[in-house]
C-alpha cells in the first residue's frame, strides 16, 4: 500500500475534502473553464489581477482528488504572486509530473505531494488539468482540456 | 498470491466448471501491481479464451490467403473458413439466411453503415428518429449526424430514476413521423436489459424500423433476431471473448437489399467500367476491400466457446455474481448504486460520497482489480443521474464470488483512505 499513501498523500487527501479558494471571484479579470473530456474532471477558475499580479483567485466544479488538491494547492501557491511567477512554478509542477526532472523537497515546497503522480501516468492529466487551465485564463483563452 | 483454486473457494452453485473455464482464459493468471488480476471490466472488452487464440494462429499458419479471389487451394481454404464464420454468426442469433449477416469492424461501424446507407436512403426533413438517455455514445452520434444532414428531429426515450426506459413516454414519441428507433439491448453504463421484444412490436406498430444495439446483450443473453423480430442487429466479437476488430451488422434481407452501398471497392461490385459500377449481392455489397478475415473466423470460434459454455448456464452465473455482488456493495457505507433496474445484466455503477470514480479506479488497479471508470461513453446517461461518472463492475462467465469479495475489500480500502 506504500504506492498509493505515495499517491494519495495527507496534502492532496486534505485540500480534496476541504479545497482553498473554492469560490467564484464576481469580479474575476480573466476566466477559465478546465475539462477533461476523460474522466470529467470540470474546473472553473477566476482570477483578479492587478497589473502583473495575481491579487486573488478562486475556482469551482467538481473532479477526483488529484484534480481538485491541485487546483486548491496552485490557487494558494498563486495567490500575490506575478504572472511571471506563476509561469515559472507552472514549468516546475509541470516537469516534476511528467518525470522530465526530478527536483529536491525544498525547491518543490507543497508541491512536492504530487510527486507520486508521474508514476500513475493515466492520472498526470487530473493533477495538470487546473494549471493549464489558469495559465490559459493569465493569457487570455477561455478554455483548456487535457486532450 | 490467491492460486485458481483458493479463488473459487466459495462454493459455486453454478452448472459452469469454473476452474477449468479460468484456465481457458490465460491473462487471468496475470499479476498487477504484484496482485493477483481481478478482471472486472468486460463491458469494456472481455479476455479472450485459448480456443480462439489458438484458431487464429492456425489460419496465419495454415489457411492465410485473401478470400473470394483466387483459384488456389488456400484461398479456398480461407474463404471457406470465413464464409463457415458467418454461417456461425447466422445460426447464434438465428437469423433466417446467411446473407443477412454483413461482417464490420465492430458496433460503432454497424451502425455507422447504418445511418449513412439506409439513413441516406430513407430519411427526410421532417421524419423523426427515437433513441433512449442511456444509449452508448456510438448509438447517439450517428443518428445525430443523420438528423444534421437530413434535417430530422431526434427523440429520446426517458428514464426512470432505476434506469428503466419509460414505455408510456415512448409510446407517445412514436407516430407516422417516427423511421426509425435506435436501443440498446442492455445498457452498458446501467446494466439496465430494455425490453426490446415489446418496444420492437409497438415501433412496427407505428410503421417505424428498429435497430437494436445488442453490444452488451449477446455474451450475456440467447439473442433470436427472429424471435425479437429486430430490423437490424448488431453487435461486436471482442465483448463476447472474440478478438477486437470484427463486428456483425444482422439485417433483413429486404431491407439490405434495398440499401445502396456504403464504402466502395473491391468485392462490393458485380462489374466496373469506368463509366460505372454494379454492386455485387448482399452482404457483399456491404463489404469493400478485404475483410478482416482471421477475425471473423476468431469470432465463430467464440461463438463455439459461449456455446459449449452454454449460454443459459453463463446468464445464470452472471446473475447470481450479479445479485452476490449488489449485495455485498450496497453493504458498503457511503456507497450508491446507479441503475438499479429489476431486469439488469451483470454491470453495477456505483459512486461513493467520500471518492471520486477515478480515485476509486486507481486505488483498486492497486490491488489488482481492474474496474471502469469515467462516463462509459454515455454523458446523457450520466447527466440524467447526476454524476459526472461512475465506476462500473462488469461480469463475464470467468468471474467467481471472491472475485467479487476482492472488490469489496478494495473498495472498503478506498472508503478507508478517503474517510
Amino acid at each position: 500500500m506504500n504506492d498509493l499513501r505515495d499517491l494519495y498523500q495527507e496534502i492532496i487527501l486534505d485540500h480534496n475534502k476541504n479545497p482553498r479558494n473554492f469560490k467564484k471571484l464576481d469580479d474575476a479579470d480573466r476566466a477559465a473553464e478546465g475539462y477533461n473530456p476523460l474522466c470529467g474532471d470540470h474546473y472553473w477558475f477566476y482570477v483578479k489581477l492587478d497589473g502583473e499580479k495575481i491579487v486573488d483567485v478562486g475556482f469551482h466544479g467538481a473532479g477526483c482528488a488529484i484534480s481538485k488538491s491541485s487546483a486548491s494547492v496552485m490557487t494558494s501557491m498563486a495567490k500575490g504572486h506575478t504572472k511571471d511567477e506563476f509561469e515559472s512554478v507552472f514549468q516546475l509542477f509541470r516537469s516534476m509530473i511528467t518525470g522530465e526532472s526530478k527536483f529536491d523537497e525544498e525547491t518543490l515546497g507543497k508541491l512536492a505531494a504530487f510527486q507520486g503522480v508521474c508514476e500513475h501516468p493515466s492520472r498526470v492529466k487530473c493533477a495538470i488539468l487546473p494549471w493549464h487551465t489558469l495559465h490559459g485564463a493569465l493569457a487570455g483563452e477561455a478554455k483548456a482540456t487535457t486532450e | 498470491m490467491a492460486s485458481p483454486a483458493e479463488l473459487l473457494a466459495t462454493p459455486a452453485a453454478t452448472a459452469l466448471d469454473l476452474a477449468r473455464l479460468r484456465d481457458d482464459f490465460p491473462i487471468l493468471s496475470t499479476k498487477v501491481h504484484g496482485r493477483q488480476l481481478v478482471y472486472l471490466d468486460n463491458a469494456a472488452t472481455s479476455q479472450k479464451p485459448r480456443q480462439v487464440l489458438e484458431r487464429m494462429r492456425v489460419y496465419y499458419e495454415q489457411e492465410n490467403s485473401n478470400v473470394h479471389r483466387g483459384v488456389h487451394e488456400l484461398s479456398e481454404r480461407a474463404t471457406a473458413a470465413f464464409e463457415g464464420a458467418r454461417s456461425r454468426v447466422r445460426a447464434f442469433v438465428n437469423a433466417k439466411e446467411v446473407r443477412e449477416i454483413v461482417f464490420t469492424r465492430g458496433t460503432t461501424e454497424s451502425i455507422n453503415l447504418v445511418a449513412q446507407s439506409w439513413g441516406h436512403a430513407n430519411v427526410r426533413a421532417g421524419d423523426e428518429i427515437v433513441i433512449s438517455t442511456i444509449e452508448h455514445h456510438s448509438n447517439i452520434v450517428p443518428w445525430q449526424m443523420l438528423c444534421a444532414a437530413t434535417g430530422a428531429t431526434l427523440r429520446v426515450i426517458p428514464v426512470n430514476d432505476r434506469g428503466e426506459l419509460e414505455l408510456d413516454a415512448y409510446r407517445e414519441l412514436l407516430s407516422a413521423k417516427t423511421k426509425l428507433v435506435a436501443i440498446g439491448h442492455v445498457s452498458n453504463a446501467l446494466g439496465t436489459i430494455n425490453p426490446v421484444r415489446e418496444m420492437i412490436a409497438m415501433a412496427h406498430s407505428a410503421g417505424a424500423l428498429v435497430l437494436v444495439d445488442g453490444a452488451q446483450a449477446v455474451p450475456h443473453l440467447r439473442v433470436d433476431v427472429q424471435a425479437l423480430d429486430a430490423d437490424f442487429y448488431v453487435f461486436s466479437g471482442h465483448k463476447m471473448y472474440g478478438p477486437t476488430g470484427i463486428g456483425i451488422l444482422y439485417g433483413k434481407a429486404a431491407l439490405l437489399e434495398a440499401m445502396p452501398p456504403w464504402m466502395g471497392g473491391g468485392d462490393m461490385i458485380s462489374s466496373v467500367t469506368l463509366e460505372r459500377s454494379t454492386w455485387n449481392v448482399i452482404p457483399y455489397k456491404f463489404e469493400a476491400g478485404t475483410p478482416n478475415i482471421a477475425d471473423a473466423i476468431g469470432l465463430a470460434a467464440a461463438i463455439d466457446y459461449l456455446e459449449s459454455a452454454g449460454i443459459e448456464n453463463v446468464e445464470a452465473w452472471e446473475h447470481e455474481l450479479l445479485a452476490y455482488a449488489t449485495a455485498k456493495l450496497s453493504a458498503v457505507p457511503g456507497l450508491r448504486l446507479v441503475g438499479t433496474a429489476a431486469n439488469k445484466a451483470a454491470v453495477i455503477s456505483f459512486v461513493l460520497d467520500s471518492a471520486h470514480p477515478h480515485d476509486i479506479g486507481t486505488i483498486v488497479d492497486q490491488e489488482g482489480v481492474a474496474i471502469r471508470t469515467g462516463h462509459h461513453c454515455a454523458q446523457p446517461a450520466m447527466n440524467r443521474f447526476g454524476v459526472p461518472a461512475t465506476a462500473r463492475a462488469s461480469f463475464a462467465l470467468y468471474n467467481t464470488k471472491d472475485e467479487v469479495d476482492a472488490l469489496v475489500r478494495a473498495i472498503e480500502h478506498v472508503v478507508e483512505i478517503f474517510g
